[in-house]
């Protein structure tokens, strides 16, 4: 299989942009016309070949240029991969799972040797060799959780149970929608939720905090989540609003196509084994609106969804500013 | 669920009431890790019923190459572990859930103080092997009857941390004496009998321990006790729940569906609304608050059973 990785920028010339097989591909969040919180969950992995579903942990042509992003924003700020000390195990844990997938799932782009405690693993996309003992941090150059996230896309939280609640305990939080590892870790489930609008009331988050607690070993989940940014911008954190945040006043109906983003987070759930922690990786794919047009049952449900929804919803997920903009540009696929 | 077949490679005597099971795949293939403190639940089929215990796994958590269970021989439960003494053999498959963990370490004890009563010794079994790997400080008490009864002694080292009370012989636990002085932070886990665990708990708020640093786990099956009818608002379906059976295993018989995961009372999967209720729930979960049991509008069909006129269960 030969694979090709994009050349890109998440930031300055963002010049990040989707093949006709990464558009056809990618996750469009809505089965329905209209959008409501749901808590809307599936096992994971599986799906058909070739979709974001199929593998563990999707690698697709974004990878290469989406670690170099990663590793810009954690020079800039090296808070962005944290872990207390007790979630070292959980770390490990997740390095395992990581490496165990994506070497049985892309042999050709990665290699996992053991004997024993020697690990021996090959990543050729980004030219990395390691040997290295599990479970010993000494042989290598990060603390597990850092060292395997610096190689895998997506934000992860690493969440410790105890007290029958969930705990934010480590985490490597580069590519997020507007909320801080800095500012949330060691909150519990209900703290680190407490912004989203709605949930709340609704009971959702007790019913969500049920569901992760009884997730169990060899079974995963996953669910959808989505939000809109103005360009493909991976790093829209809280402590960097001052750069982007100035962005979103830039969208006209001439250039809102290339420039708006739709952003779906694809969140999947695991239970770690040595630590009985959970895993909460929190994958992002990112689709301008010119691309997302080029299927047109994406563009009308996409126009009916972002025109009908509760405007509490539009403000949280940040394109209130541009919503009339976007809805009238997606009116112009519609042939309804 | 996720389950795994499993064949029955060895089984040990370790004590007169308690046999451990050694359970590997049958193809040789390694089996998910484990944290210390797991436990997997395994099926008993008799005629077309289905029996489900809990057991902990007491052995390496870090060791795929198989899962091992101790299993005391209760004559006057209904019947679980009478099934694994008497009906089970070496080579024989046993279909067990995958591990689950309900009394897991907090590893962010500056030391863990174990104590177990009984065949309460066995969740602590793998947490010695965790410890031990992760080099965490930590100290174990064993109280038992007696020699003879303490199945857990051949499982465990001879080390000066492990603390053996056998009140045969006149040295009791002394729970103060234990709690009291432990440095800062530590954090300490009971497993055994409701006595017991009740008593570390109040000896350990006396000693100003915070709640978060106090962890438990009853190792109960659910108990037998009398027959009882229940109703199902939805259908309006009479169920008999029979002596030897829990109502979620008449539910399960019934094809009623119910969610569960631990079988025992701990994990809250269970939860059951009750519409209607004429008489009393004999509550012996680990999970319903004592405000939740004496509202009797909550049941866990794994645990607990009914006395009385009318029970009608919301599915
Ligand atoms: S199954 Fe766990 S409480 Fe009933």
């Amino acid at each position: 299989m030969t694979r090709h990785f994009n050349t890109e920028t998440f930031r300055g010339d963002y010049t990040y942009h989707n093949s006709p097989e990464a558009i056809r591909r990618f996750p469009f969040p809505f089965d329905q016309d209209t959008y409501t919180y749901s808590v809307n969950i599936a096992p994971h992995p599986g799906g058909p070949t070739g979709s974001t579903f199929e593998f563990a942990f999707d690698v697709d042509e974004h990878y290469v240029s989406e670690m170099q992003d990663r590793a810009i924003t954690l020079a800039e700020d090296p808070n962005r991969c944290q872990s207390l000390p007790h979630m070292e195990l959980a770390g490990w844990d997740l390095l395992e799972l990581i490496m165990v997938s994506k070497a049985r799932d892309y042999p050709d782009l990665f290699t996992l040797n053991r004997d024993g405690d020697q690990w021996h693993w090959i990543n050729r996309p980004l030219g990395i060799e390691q040997r290295f003992t599990f479970l010993d941090p000494a042989t290598l150059p990060y603390g597990p959780l850092e060292y395997i996230t610096r190689q895998t896309q997506g934000d992860f939280a690493l969440l410790h149970e105890r007290d029958r609640n969930l705990w934010l305990d480590a985490g490597m939080i580069t590519s997020q929608a507007d909320w801080s590892l800095d500012f949330d870790v060691g909150m519990n489930f209900f703290e680190w939720h407490a912004p989203v609008p709605k949930a709340r009331q609704m009971g959702v988050f007790d019913k969500a905090l049920k569901f992760l607690l009884a997730v169990e070993q060899q079974q995963a989940y996953r669910r959808l989540n989505w939000t809109m940014t103005v360009n493909p911008r991976l790093d829209t954190s809280p402590e960097n609003y001052h750069k982007w945040g100035p962005e979103k006043r830039s969208i006209t109906p001439q250039n809102v196509g290339q420039k708006q983003f739709l952003r779906v987070e694809l969140q999947t759930f695991w239970r770690l084994p040595r630590s009985n922690a959970l895993a909460f990786p929190i994958r992002c794919y990112l689709c301008c609106l010119e691309d997302l047009c080029t299927n047109p049952e994406w563009a009308r449900r996409l126009h009916l969804v972002l025109r009908d929804i509760d405007p509490v919803l539009a403000d949280y997920k940040g394109f209130a500013v541009n919503q009339k903009t976007i809805v009238e540009y997606l009116a112009g696929f519609s042939c309804v | 669920m996720k389950k795994l077949t499993l064949r029955v490679a060895e089984i040990t005597a370790l004590s007169p009431l308690v046999k451990r099971f050694r359970l590997i795949h049958p193809d040789g293939a390694p089996l998910p890790l484990f944290s210390g403190g797991a436990h997997i639940t395994v099926d008993m089929p008799e005629g077309d019923l289905i029996r489900r215990n809990s057991y902990s796994l007491v052995s390496n958590p870090y060791d795929g190459a198989g899962y091992e269970i101790a299993v005391r021989r209760e004559d006057r439960g209904r019947g679980g572990s009478l099934y694994m003494h008497t009906r089970v053999s070496e080579g024989d498959l046993l279909t067990v859930s995958a591990p689950k963990n309900l009394f897991q370490l907090d590893l962010r004890a500056r030391k863990h103080v174990l104590i177990a009563g009984g065949i309460g010794i066995t969740p602590f079994l793998s947490q010695l092997h965790q410890l031990d790997i992760l080099q965490q400080p930590y100290e174990l008490h064993y109280a038992a009857h007696s020699r003879s009864e303490a199945a857990g002694l051949t499982l465990l080292p001879d080390a000066p941390h492990i603390h053996l009370h056998i009140s045969e012989e006149g040295s009791r636990m002394d729970l103060g004496a234990i709690l009291d002085g432990q440095p800062l932070g530590s954090h300490v886990y009971t497993c055994g009998p409701d006595g017991l665990i009740r008593a570390v708990a109040d000896q350990a708020a006396r000693l100003n321990w915070p709640t978060s640093a106090i962890h438990s786990e009853a190792f109960t099956a659910p108990p037998p006790g009398e027959p009882f009818e229940v109703t199902i608002a939805s259908t309006g379906q009479h169920l008999r729940v029979g002596a030897d059976q829990s109502l979620l295993e008449a539910l399960e018989a019934a094809h009623v569906p119910v969610d569960y995961s631990c079988r025992g009372g701990a994990c809250g999967r269970c939860e059951t609304g009750v519409s209607a209720c004429n008489g009393q729930i004999l509550h012996h979960d680990h999970w319903l608050s004592p405000d939740e049991q004496a509202s009797q509008t909550k049941i866990m069909p794994c645990m607990s059973r009914f006395k009385g006129a009318r029970l009608e269960l919301d599915l």
